[in-house]
């Protein structure tokens, strides 16, 4: 009986679901079409960036150390001068980040007294672009001045041999595609159910939920299995994409990497479950789960800014964001391969979330159902 | 004239009646303006470096004392073999792993050259290069130390020299916070703009009051106008707010001209509710209009050059931000307020916004005739 009233309120949700032909394109789509962007677009790498190079000295020396600058792919030329000018009207048009100045003597200096300087002013209202430009050029001009000096055969010459791990092409995509799976799978699942019960109270068919003879933890649950459905399909589609588009690995356990995915589905869609019991409309829930999640999610999870790097309090608050631990675990198995001995703890925090939601939301709608 | 006074009371009185809502308009952004920006810390530092030192040597001890020094690098853990090193890497104990290879100092003096092996976590491009290249630069300053004890090198002696002199301009202090604020200022103004003017007529289509407006004699372009005052003095207000907040909490007092900012806020502003009012004309719930509005959004941010730099972009992606009203807003605070940028700096940005504005709101309200 019980089980004959679960299947058709879960038919029903479903029809709901497949009736809406817009919402079904955007939530299909858009998963695919982000993955696809912010995989081949999205990188934190800093490369053609536009310099100015005011060269004073203009001679074989620093036309040398111009191409080499330019030959750089960090960095574009993108105005060149021989006279001094005014660094801070460059500066205000806003397309060019490093200014370098090679003073009237450059080469006079390097030749006779043997040490001589270059100026280069950095655009620092962006701070990480200004450190990384600085410190690429400063590595353009060591390599210069080893050429000009002959300096690689010195004795006593300590080399090292760097290995990039996990990611040798240094491509952004293994860092932002985890990102983006956590963060589109979070806010797809959350959104989606956060306003499932909410607009049966704003169309006023709660009163009729409430009078069906099912369980409330029922109702939660028929209302969440055709998202869950949902979301499988989007992690399959991301899955594909991130492998057969992006060229990214799978190096660990697919199952347990699509185990783990549900998992963090199933925690996203009972958080949604829980902001639709407390909220009253639509508009709030939305707004909840829009501009509550959004930001935080995309900034607590680890994935765009280090959690090293923040204060204790919100590093303390990104423990409570689900998303962190997912792309935690997308990040273990997906590109280092590593096995569930390596994740049990995010996996435990992510059940642990997941019954707290639950329970929670539950507990709500019984509430609103003894206040009725 | 006096049909618009009407629409706009009715409008207010709306707005002022949810709670929910105000909260959502002036809370969350001075929340979020007070919380994100101690998030969005992309500074390299505290990098996590393990060492294995199998030489054991003064040098090599000279070596780490240098790099635990240098203020770049934590030193988190001393694997004694390479599987530990590996498993700290996998663990995210460490983010990279310099191994010291047995009789370092020997090889260096009597052969003249020795190998660091340096393994790096790649997964973040972007700060594996940026920890590698750090890591290169102290090494090579012991290298130097190290010739001139050996071969008493004075100084500064026959070895040629290229000093290069770096220099911050507008953000002495590397201060991170200064670019974050503006940039985070601008994407919660669109946010809210963007959802609320979406939703707000769409919800109206929803309960069916928009068929009661229908009928009224109530112009086109009046009941659009009533829309749009409303949010576009709440926009203005979300601007004061924040600016206000990144002057007290951050001491963020912009260098150039405030009336610009306004300027180009209230022109944008157009932009980002003509984007709301066209979503509203297409979307048929408060569902679809969410999920459009987030699609969108989230390109717009994530494409907006407020975390990644626009420049590093595939071309076709460049071509993508070209569409992007948010980028151009982003670009334009951070000018004005970190470099004092003058309205003959910025009036590329403004006329392309100010187009923005008049195709979006010519496009939303065309829709709706076609309803009608």
């Amino acid at each position: 009986m019980m089980q004959a009233a679960f299947k058709a309120f879960v038919q029903k949700e479903w029809y709901h679901i497949l009736r809406d032909r817009k919402t079904l394109f955007i939530l299909f789509g858009m998963p695919v079409v982000q993955i696809i962007i912010f995989g081949f677009a999205l990188t934190n790498e800093i490369k053609n960036s536009g310099i100015a190079l005011i060269d004073q000295c203009h001679d074989e020396y620093s036309q040398a150390l111009a191409a080499r600058i330019e030959a750089s792919r960090y960095f574009h030329i993108e105005h060149r001068s021989e006279i001094a000018e005014d660094a801070d009207a460059i500066f205000r048009q806003g397309r060019i980040k490093l200014v370098v100045i090679i003073p009237p003597h450059f080469s006079k200096e390097l030749g006779h007294s043997n040490q001589t300087r270059l100026q280069v002013i950095a655009d620092a209202s962006d701070p990480n672009t200004a450190t990384t430009l600085t410190q690429y050029l400063q590595n353009i001009v060591y390599d210069f001045q080893e050429e000009v000096t002959g300096g690689s055969d010195l004795p006593f010459s300590i080399r090292s041999e760097v290995r990039m791990l996990y990611n040798p092409q240094l491509k952004g995509a293994y860092n932002f595609v985890p990102g983006v799976m956590a963060m589109v799978l979070m806010l797809v699942c959350t959104l989606m159910t956060s306003i499932a019960i909410v607009r049966e109270k704003e169309t006023g068919t709660m009163e009729v939920l409430l009078a069906s003879p099912l369980q409330p933890y029922l109702v939660i649950f028929a209302k969440s299995t055709p998202y869950l459905l949902l979301s499988a399909v989007n992690i399959a589609s991301i899955l594909l994409l991130s492998v057969f588009v992006l060229g990214l690995p799978i190096a660990g356990n697919l199952l347990l990497l699509i185990t783990l995915s549900l998992l963090f589905t199933i925690t996203c869609l009972s958080l949604g479950m829980l902001i639709s019991s407390v909220t009253a409309s639509q508009q709030t829930a939305m707004l909840i789960s829009l501009m509550g999640m959004f930001l935080p999610t995309l900034m607590l999870s680890g994935f765009m800014f280090p959690i090293e790097n923040m204060p204790l309090p919100l590093k303390a608050l990104s423990h409570i964001v689900p998303a962190r631990w997912y792309f935690h675990i997308v990040k273990g198995v997906m590109i280092k391969g590593v096995g569930l001995e390596m994740i049990w703890k995010e996996t435990l925090i992510l059940v642990a979330m997941t019954m707290l939601f639950l329970g929670m939301s539950i507990k709500k709608f019984k509430l609103r159902l003894n206040e009725n | 004239m006096h049909t618009l006074r009407f629409l706009l009371e009715k409008e207010f009185r709306q707005i002022f009646r949810n709670p929910a809502i105000l909260r959502m308009i002036f809370m969350m952004p001075v929340i979020q303006l007070i919380v994100l920006p101690q998030v969005a810390d992309y500074e390299i530092r505290n990098v996590h470096i393990g060492i294995t030192d199998y030489d054991q040597s003064s040098y090599s001890r000279q070596l780490i004392r240098k790099i635990t020094a240098s203020g770049s690098f934590e030193l988190s853990s001393t694997p004694h073999n390479r599987y530990e090193a590996r498993e700290d890497l996998e663990h995210d104990r460490c983010d990279l792993i310099i191994e010291i290879p047995a009789g370092f100092e020997r090889t260096l003096v009597r052969e003249n050259e020795a190998t660091l092996r340096i393994a790096v976590n790649a997964i973040n491009g972007m700060r594996a290069n940026l920890g590698a290249a750090y890591l290169n630069s102290i090494i090579r300053d012991y290298n130097r130390e190290v010739r001139e004890e050996w071969l008493l090198l004075p100084r500064f002696s026959e070895k040629k020299r290229i000093e290069v002199l770096p220099r911050n301009w507008y953000n002495e202090h590397m201060n991170y916070k200064l670019f974050m604020v503006p940039g985070i200022l601008v994407i919660l103004l669109t946010m809210i703009g963007a959802f609320l003017t979406a939703l707000n007529i769409v919800r109206e289509k929803e309960i069916g009051t928009i068929e009661q407006i229908n009928v009224t004699p109530v112009r086109k372009h009046h009941f659009i106008l009533g829309k749009l005052i409303p949010f576009w003095i709440m926009g203005l207000f979300v601007i004061t707010l924040g600016l206000l907040v990144a002057r007290v909490v951050y001491g963020i007092v912009p260098a150039g001209n405030i009336g610009l900012l306004y300027l180009f806020g209230a022109v944008y502003l157009l932009a980002v509710l003509g984007l709301g009012l066209l979503i509203s004309s297409i979307a048929q719930t408060q569902q679809q209009a969410m999920l459009i509005a987030f699609f969108l959004m989230m390109i717009f941010i994530l494409m907006g050059g407020l975390y990644t730099a626009i420049e590093s972009m595939p071309f076709w992606a460049q071509v993508v931000t070209w569409f992007n009203p948010v980028r151009y807003f982003i670009e334009v605070i951070r000018m004005v307020v970190l470099k004092g940028s003058t309205l003959q700096d910025i009036k590329g940005h403004l006329a392309i916004v100010g187009l923005f504005a008049v195709v979006l709101i010519s496009w939303a309200t065309l829709n709706y005739r076609k309803r009608h």
